[in-house]
């Protein structure tokens, strides 16, 4: 038995495959993770570049539950900058989204550059010659803690580690495959919404790695007589275990081959929806992909769910609350039947989502059995207990335990 | 003026109709008789669930989405036989429906609700707040809705949404 200096909580094996359930409730443990993993050698998505197109367009979010600014700075730059004034800690951007010349804290008018830069200090001089910061104090020293910020096929990311790799290598060749081919486009944002949930934020993340549960407790398919996307298909794991796709793609016979790539597929699956166009799509990969749901460590998520594309940013809102923040992204170069596809698919996933939305139930079921048994653990042992890509099987636990291999490593427990 | 001055004209039995029309279809929501949420609707419609920040920027996709009454059905079917969630109820608080405009038999109707959840333990939270967008078609006196787009004021849905509002 090993014990985590902070927490008291047991990890009964060396492995990945017994999670104790403190790390679901612990207040110390979300602590520690503030700091080792959110503040640690990970990169955190933080939105996209598309959202704040012009010089000082802001928008306002969280690194784990640190509030950041996203700003356009330049052409090219975006800054993401601690959301926090030197001065006194208020907040320097309250709006969600906004466009400034540059960032003033309203409480004493502390301004900063775009680039977060101290650039004057209300009264920093007193007034009548009374009153004012001492000589020695430097404004070069006082700026916004700026963080270190890469983009990626549009989507921002940005840490607070100095020493983690860069990010194109963070993402490594598989995963950056997928998103080139999914986003590596032109995009844009059809909706956005939240799914605020009970449970604490790596239960989220773990149901998503799961590609276990997906047929059994999404009954919709089966309901309907659909066919179900985990028929064939596997696990890809990046080298480390950190990220995670679970794909499949139609066989190369089926109908999902014949149909032509701009027209809409009426399915003949689904037979007994009194509506069938809620699920008409068309190919639109040529490999033929239609799923991949990709998870980059720790808590972003790019989803392509036949033509339903998204985003999703599990933010942690204590120990026991999560905030799962959604894009629903289509294609500018979608045709009107596609975009409106698009739309219909959107009934898929999100908070009302027919294959989705018991995501976000269960993990509040998980942390009110479990609560109680801080030291008692999960079985996660489906396909083994080892970490490693899985390429012909979805009946498989390994990609959690590529999430809990990457947490162990990060937490050092 | 925003509002009632186009609607002096319509007369007192087409408004007293698509109040109630409106109190109806909450009272059905409420009752669990889910079964008749469709037939609240033209053949041809749109129902949809959307945020206030998306529906200001003219955007489509919210939390839920349905283009027929077909698929009203299908979202109904799905609540009953298929979609796993924990027992719950709603009431609507309905309050301020004002008829903004009219072209011929379809009526532009504003009203704003409010829909307390309760779930199976006790737990009552207010779980929407917003508007309701609606265009009313009304023929030999009965109305039904054309389209109703539920504007909610939050951009967050508390763990899931499977009830319509």
């Amino acid at each position: 038995m090993t014990q985590t200096e902070t927490a008291q909580i047991s990890w009964p094996d060396d492995g990945y495959s017994r999670i104790p359930y403190g790390v679901y409730t612990d207040p110390s443990v979300y602590d520690d993770e503030q700091q080792r993993i959110f503040r640690g050698e990970v990169w955190s998505f933080v939105g996209l570049a598309q959202e704040i197109p012009e010089m000082g367009d802001y928008r306002t979010t969280y690194i784990g539950d640190t509030p950041v600014i996203v700003v356009r700075d330049g052409d090219d730059g975006v800054q993401v900058m601690v959301n926090r004034c030197a001065h006194r800690g208020n907040l320097v951007c309250v709006a969600k989204e906004g466009r400034a010349d540059e960032l003033t804290c309203v409480y004493h008018n502390w301004r900063y550059d775009l680039q977060g830069n101290l650039k004057n200090v209300a009264f920093g001089k007193g007034v009548g010659k009374k009153g004012g910061m001492p000589d020695d104090f430097d404004p070069a020293n006082h700026g916004l803690q700026k963080l270190r910020t890469d983009i990626y096929v549009g989507l921002v990311f940005a840490t607070f580690s100095e020493t983690v790799v860069p990010l194109a290598d963070y993402l490594v060749d598989e995963m950056r495959e997928n998103m080139d081919r999914v986003l590596g486009r032109d995009m844009v944002v059809l909706g956005t919404y939240s799914q605020y949930m009970p449970n604490n934020w790596k239960l989220y993340m773990e149901n998503v790695r799961d590609s276990y549960h997906a047929s059994i407790l999404h009954m919709f398919q089966a309901t309907f007589r659909m066919n179900r996307l985990s028929m064939k298909g596997g696990i890809k794991l990046s080298d480390n275990g950190w990220h995670h796709i679970s794909h499949s793609a139609a066989d190369s016979d089926s109908e999902e081959q014949q149909y032509n790539s701009k027209t809409l597929l009426s399915v003949k699956d689904g037979y007994l929806l009194a509506d069938p166009s809620l699920v008409d799509r068309w190919r639109e990969f040529d490999c033929g992909t239609t799923l991949a749901i990709q998870s980059i460590y720790p808590n972003f998520v790019v989803q392509q769910i036949y033509n339903s594309i998204a985003l999703r940013l599990c933010l942690p809102r204590g120990p026991e609350e999560c905030e799962l923040m959604w894009w629903i992204l289509g294609s500018a170069d979608d045709s009107d039947e596609q975009h409106d596809a698009r739309v219909r698919q959107s009934n898929m996933v999100g908070p009302g989502g027919l294959i989705s939305m018991e995501d976000g139930v269960v993990g509040g079921w998980i942390q009110r059995g479990s609560k109680r048994d801080r030291n008692k653990t999960t079985i996660v042992e489906m396909g083994g207990t080892d970490v490693a890509s899985s390429e012909d099987s979805r009946t498989t636990e390994v990609s959690i335990r590529g999430f809990w291999k990457a947490y162990r490593e990060l937490m050092g427990v | 003026m925003d509002g009632s001055a186009t609607t002096s004209a319509i007369d007192k039995d087409t408004r007293r109709a698509i109040e109630d029309f409106i109190v109806d279809y909450a009272h059905m929501i409420d009752d669990d008789r889910l079964e008749e949420w469709p037939d609240y609707f033209t053949e041809k419609c749109t129902y949809r669930i959307i945020n206030r920040e998306n529906f200001v920027r003219e955007r489509v996709v919210g939390v839920m989405e349905c283009s027929s009454r077909g698929m009203l059905e299908d979202r109904i079917k799905a609540l009953r036989e298929a979609n796993v969630f924990e027992p719950h109820w709603y009431r609507h608080i309905l309050s301020g429906t004002r008829i903004k405009g009219r072209n011929g038999d379809l009526f532009q109707v504003e009203t704003s609700f409010t829909v307390i959840r309760t779930l199976q333990e006790g737990d009552m939270s207010v779980f929407s707040a917003g508007k309701y967008v609606d265009e009313i078609i009304v023929e030999g006196g009965k109305p039904l809705f054309q389209k109703r787009v539920v504007v909610c004021d939050s951009n967050r849905i508390h763990t899931l949404i499977v009830i319509p509002i």
